[in-house]
């Protein structure tokens, strides 16, 4: 499963830019520089060059797997099927938080590719377009699914994407931490009080979650504001309100350090791993970087706690969807889509999986996971109930996430009370959705 | 008479001055022929997109828009609706003080540093080519860096502050909404001194040393050259310097996105940010739009003041 050799880039030009000889053409430069810059539209004018060589058997791959254990894995599928199938593909890979803004050029230009990776909350944009074609009709289906995780790609009642492999967040903890502190692993929002409120030092706070300004920070907050009956369609209600006092409760008692606000959830596991905090909210893609960086940690997960004694544990899902645009070459198409078929097969999820610390999609596939890798067998049991973030509002819910994180930031920051703050939300959703 | 008279006068002029008028035209021609490349570009990278965006403001222009193409024109829906954003105002209020806090530590630390090393001194090459540094640096980079300086608990700048005994407590510089915004002046002050640097050092250069001589001579030295020969000398780079920095300013995008995201809870939201998660984030690309127009209204504004003053001072000149 060696990854196709790609072309090597061009010899660097070394030339780069003309040297400063001078004071006056640095002046000058600083002027054209200052020229130069224009509103931030224009970037969208710009194309992007990569486009594979086009023959009819030929299929144009555009993903974000930029990190190299998710790179080897995803472009080893790939080769292997497209071999199989008598295909070649030819992958562009666009850093993350570009995506979208490459899919609205491809989609104005015309350009979209045979196969399209997307986050999965973005797929009822997407297919709302009208720029995904339905997998029912190349045969795919997600037989074999849950529900939750056939939902991902699911826009309207049809199928436009379907995840080869999901996510969710649990809790990471530092066992040695808990041992010395004499707390077991919580399970309950009052253990997890108290197991932080225990595990919080001077140096060291006890617990920490993203609450980021960004979807990461709405994320983050999901699966306390499900299990405790909260839901997306009813922002000012008790279920959520009470999520996000128990989240500033924790903060105003110093359990968690209010940068959380700015944390990301990268930067709440380098805190992890550089001992500042004991318990941490996060996913399974950490695992590796876990591993290699802090080989001496002595780590453990569980599922993140719940109001009470007997609840469900209720997690978003996370993942990446694969879908096939509409392109008009109908005969590309149906060639996209046996390839994609192909790498959606329960085997090549299973390999997927092991390779980036991620749950299959498939049911059975999952089930086979755990038993290989107990290390991700929480992970697997938190996917099993856990939740689409789009199921319920479709294309609305990029807006409804924002008003999530902002309302949280306004909690844990300013004191702001939550029914406040949540009331606030709701009311700018329902003039958002009035208006448009 | 008259018409047999200029007859002669006209057919003897005639050829001549045809001959001149296509010199000419042809002398014109080859004038536009040189500007055309550069007009081209212009229309087509800056005319293009500015009319395109100034469009987009008055029609619903979604997500959809870029697949169908379609965008209904609803006229003036995204312009009520942003400035009915409870955000807005914020927003209108921060840029105007991240642009005027930004640009005031900017030019003072800028002076100070262009005057300082007009003195020759040992290393003054070696530590004028260290201030271009931060310039150097991708913005995004420093973002990154700049979040791990001051972070509450353990950033360096916190650590430093207490280590003096300065600060008993560590200042919540990027969580709390008091401190947010002066942080991201703090940084963005830090990311503009070279631009002022350059120029101001540039413009110092070009004040003849006879000047000073001069001076000495009436009495004019230290704080008094300064106010009565340097700045009035240095009139014309000050006013580009402040200018270009205005404009540049008001639109900082990134290193808000790469500090905060705009928070937290919108404490460091600028137009420009607004614009973007408008666009980006919420996908209403008409309404992002529209407030990227407000944006460049502001900084038109800004370099019409700026082409009148000029104006002026050359016809007084």
């Amino acid at each position: 499963m060696a990854p196709t050799p790609r072309p090597s880039p061009p010899e660097s030009d070394r030339s780069g830019l003309p040297r400063p000889t001078n004071h006056r053409s640095v002046s000058r430069r600083a002027l054209g520089l200052g020229a130069l810059a224009v509103p931030g539209l224009l970037s969208l004018a710009g194309c992007g060059p990569d486009v594979g060589n086009g023959g009819p058997n030929d299929i144009r791959i555009v993903d974000y797997y930029n990190t190299p254990a998710d790179d080897v894995a995803i472009n080893g599928t790939f080769s292997q099927c497209a071999e199989e199938l008598g295909l070649t593909f030819s992958r562009e890979k666009v850093p993350g938080d570009q995506l979208i803004a490459k899919v609205l050029q491809m989609g104005s230009s015309r350009t979209l590719p045979d196969l399209l990776m997307l986050d999965n909350p973005n797929v009822q944009q997407v297919a709302a377009s009208g720029a995904l074609a339905p997998l029912g009709q190349y045969g795919i289906t997600t037989e074999g699914f849950t529900d939750p995780v056939a939902d991902l790609g699911m826009y309207d009642g049809t199928l436009y994407g379907i995840a080869p492999t999901v996510n969710t967040i649990a809790l990471f903890y530092d066992a040695a931490a808990l041992e010395e502190a004499g707390v077991a692993p919580p399970t309950t929002w009052d253990e997890l009080h108290d197991a932080a409120a225990a595990l919080t030092t001077p140096t060291r706070y006890g617990l920490a979650f993203s609450a980021i300004a960004s979807y990461e920070g709405t994320w983050q907050f999901l699966p306390f504001m499900w299990t405790n009956g909260g839901d997306e369609t009813d922002l000012d209600g008790d279920g959520v309100i009470g999520a996000s006092r128990f989240w500033s409760d924790l903060v105003r008692e110093g359990l968690v350090s209010r940068s959380v606000v700015n944390w990301g959830q990268g930067d709440v596991i380098d805190q992890f791993k550089a001992g500042n905090v004991a318990m941490v909210v996060n996913g399974p893609w950490n695992i590796a970087g876990l591993e290699a960086d802090t080989p001496d940690l002595d780590w453990d997960v569980v599922t993140i706690p719940v109001p009470e004694a007997g609840t469900d544990p209720v997690a978003p899902l996370g993942g990446e969807v694969w879908t096939v645009p509409i392109t008009g070459d109908e005969e590309k198409q149906k060639k996209a889509a046996a390839l994609l078929k192909a790498f959606v097969a329960p085997e090549n999820q299973l390999y997927m999986a092991g390779e980036r610390s991620t749950i299959p999609g498939d049911a059975a596939a999952a089930e086979q996971f755990a038993g290989e890798h107990p290390e991700l067998s929480t992970f697997v049991d938190q996917v099993s109930t856990a939740r689409s973030r789009t199921a319920q509002l479709g294309p609305d819910w990029p807006r409804t996430a924002k008003a999530i994180y902002t309302a949280n930031q306004r909690v844990l920051v300013d004191d702001t009370d939550p029914a406040e703050a949540f009331d606030e939300a709701a009311r700018t959703v329902d003039a958002s959705r009035t208006a448009s | 008479m008259t018409t047999t008279a200029t007859q002669p006068v006209a057919r003897a002029a005639g050829p001549g001055s045809a001959a001149r008028r296509r010199a000419r035209r042809g002398d014109l021609l080859v004038r536009y022929a040189f500007i055309a490349p550069a007009a081209l570009y212009m229309i087509a990278f800056f005319g293009y997109p500015i009319l395109k965006n100034v469009v987009m403001s008055f029609q619903d222009y979604d997500f959809a828009t870029f697949f169908n193409g379609k965008a209904p024109f609803v006229g003036l829906a995204n312009y009520t609706a942003t400035f009915s954003d409870p955000i807005f105002l914020r927003a209108l209020g921060n840029t105007g003080l991240f642009t005027i806090g930004s640009i005031i530590g900017q030019f003072v630390i800028g002076m100070a540093l262009a005057l300082y090393f007009r003195k020759k001194f040992p290393l003054s090459g070696f530590l004028r080519s260290l201030l271009l540094l931060p310039w150097l640096l991708p913005m995004i980079v420093s973002a990154a860096v700049w979040r791990w300086i001051l972070e509450q608990d353990n950033g360096a700048l916190n650590r430093f502050l207490e280590g003096v005994g300065l600060i008993s407590d560590p200042i919540p510089w990027l969580v709390s909404s008091s401190t947010a915004l002066v942080a991201v002046i703090i940084v963005n002050i830090w990311l503009g001194i070279p631009f002022n640097v350059v120029l101001l050092y540039s413009g110092l250069q070009s004040i003849p040393d006879e000047l000073y001589e001069a001076g000495q001579l009436d009495g004019a030295t230290g704080w008094k050259s300064f106010w009565h020969i340097t700045l009035p000398m240095l009139r014309p780079v000050v006013s580009v310097v402040l200018l270009l920095g205005v404009i540049y300013t008001i639109k900082v995008l990134d290193l808000i996105i790469g500090l905060t995201g705009g928070g937290p809870a919108n404490a460091t939201q600028t137009l420009a940010t607004r614009s973007y998660e408008m666009s980006f984030i919420e996908f209403d690309f008409g309404q992002g739009a529209a407030l990227s127009n407000i944006l460049i209204l502001i900084a038109l504004a800004f370099s019409l003041v700026y082409l009148r003053a000029n104006a002026r001072a050359a016809k007084n000149g």
